[in-house]
């Protein structure tokens, strides 16, 4: 025996479930919210369905609708359906007015079948109404909060991907490594520029590593920290840093903040740098004698 | 379109370090309207992301507000914590100062690198660091 005072609306959910389904998918296509580019007319019809039968269950399993909880065990079912849902239109770029829309787009089937039976009884109608609707923009609001959630994922994610991307060592020549910073060096990255380098001198037996700020655009004390504990933990391993891609705007204003560099070497330019490097490794460059240009 | 405004102009909560790189781009952006000279906005950015790194690693999270000041125009920043304050403020601002393992010459730096600086503990608990830099 269920306590709900939605049973007009669980009759409809359980006994005309087929036909509200196609009407759901009708008013989601009338709203402009039903996305045949990036779902079949079947996957919608499943996810809705499962949809359907999660807030069947548990309207009828929730013993008061008064304190409404999405949260609560009755509604596993609905989440679990809804997170899916959400979570495949946030990965097809879905926004967050059409998410609510798709479900909001409910509302006005189950109405009109409230309307039909309840004809006679006034009261129950506008109770079941209001009731449905309360639940319904509860659903709405838990989509929208899951639809965020879920976003902030993928930015998280990217930020993740980010940072590896943007660590890269590259081998200049024999034993000559350089690492280009670009953007931000907060401590999360340093650790990560600390960790690459220390594994390419390693792995390839560098005795100079470049490490270039040419794109780091502010230098505080912080950054100039990590700079020079990388620079301290590069000469520990036997090889040379080379700090280059200072600017001059950069270094006034390391001089301003009292900043000391100490003994490691800096360059203006990466090019000042590389051809530092390439004495210290026993390279020169010369201009070849047959070349066009003089 | 801030270049005709005065006063706050952008406000940049202080929670995470990462903030502290939104708090950058923030001023930066600011000077850019403002048309700073190249070696003011890097100074200035600089400054803020000291007091900043402050706000975020020793005050636990706060804010800070942009303004512009006008007559003649210039930039400032208002950087408010929210944690105990520091008891003995010359002694924090003298370089190699340091309660973390870290350089210690942020705020000493940053004093350095702008017009008008000025600390003092908030009478409500909590730190505010101003900074003013012509353009």
């Amino acid at each position: 025996m269920t306590r709900t005072s939605l049973e007009t609306v669980l009759a409809i959910l359980r006994e005309e479930f087929d036909e509200l389904l196609s009407a759901w998918l009708e008013t989601q296509k009338a709203e402009g919210v039903r996305r045949p580019d990036l779902f079949s007319d079947r996957e919608s019809r499943r996810q809705l369905g499962e949809l359907l039968r999660g807030l069947g269950d548990g309207i009828d399993a929730a013993d008061d609708q008064r304190t409404l909880n999405l949260e609560a065990e009755p509604w596993a079912g609905l989440r679990a359906a809804l997170e899916e849902v959400t979570h495949e239109r946030v990965e097809r770029g879905v926004s967050p007015s059409e998410m609510a829309t798709f479900v909001l787009a409910l509302k006005q089937p189950v109405f009109a079948r409230l309307r039909q039976k309840l004809e006679a009884a006034p009261d129950k109608l506008i109770e079941e109404i209001t009731e449905f609707s309360r639940l319904l923009d509860a659903v709405a609001m838990h989509t929208n909060e899951h639809f965020i959630a879920e976003r902030d994922q993928i930015i998280e994610r990217q930020r993740t991907e980010m940072m590896e991307l943007s660590t890269p060592v590259v081998q200049l020549w024999d034993r000559v490594l350089t690492i280009p910073l670009i953007g931000t060096l907060d401590s999360v990255r340093a650790q990560e520029v600390m960790e690459n380098l220390l594994n390419s001198i390693v792995e390839e037996s560098a005795e100079v590593v470049i490490v270039d700020i040419t794109g780091v655009r502010v230098v505080d004390t912080q950054v100039a920290q990590h700079l020079l504990r990388t620079a301290a933990a590069v000469r520990l391993m036997g090889a040379e840093a080379i700090i280059s891609g200072i600017s001059p705007k950069i270094a006034q204003t390391m001089v301003e903040l009292g900043v000391d560099v100490g003994e490691v070497t800096t360059r203006p330019t990466i090019r000042a740098a590389l051809s530092d490097a390439f004495r210290k490794v026993g390279f020169s460059i010369e201009r070849r004698g047959d070349a066009d240009r003089g | 379109m801030n270049a005709l405004r005065s006063g706050v102009v952008k406000t940049v909560s202080l929670d995470r370090e990462r903030d502290i790189a939104s708090a950058r781009y923030a001023v930066s952006k600011v000077c850019d309207e403002l048309g700073a000279r190249a070696l003011r906005k890097v100074r200035f950015v600089t400054a803020v992301s000291e007091v900043a790194r402050n706000c975020v690693d020793h005050g636990g999270g706060g804010w800070l507000d942009i303004e512009i000041l006008r007559k003649p125009t210039r930039i400032g920043v208002r950087c408010i914590d929210e944690g105990a304050g520091i008891p003995n403020i010359e002694e924090a601002m003298r370089d190699g100062f340091t309660t973390a393992g870290s350089m210690g010459k942020g705020l000493g730096g940053a004093r350095r690198l702008v017009d008008i600086f000025e600390i003092s503990n908030r009478p409500s608990g909590g730190l505010e660091v101003r900074l003013v830099s012509a353009l």
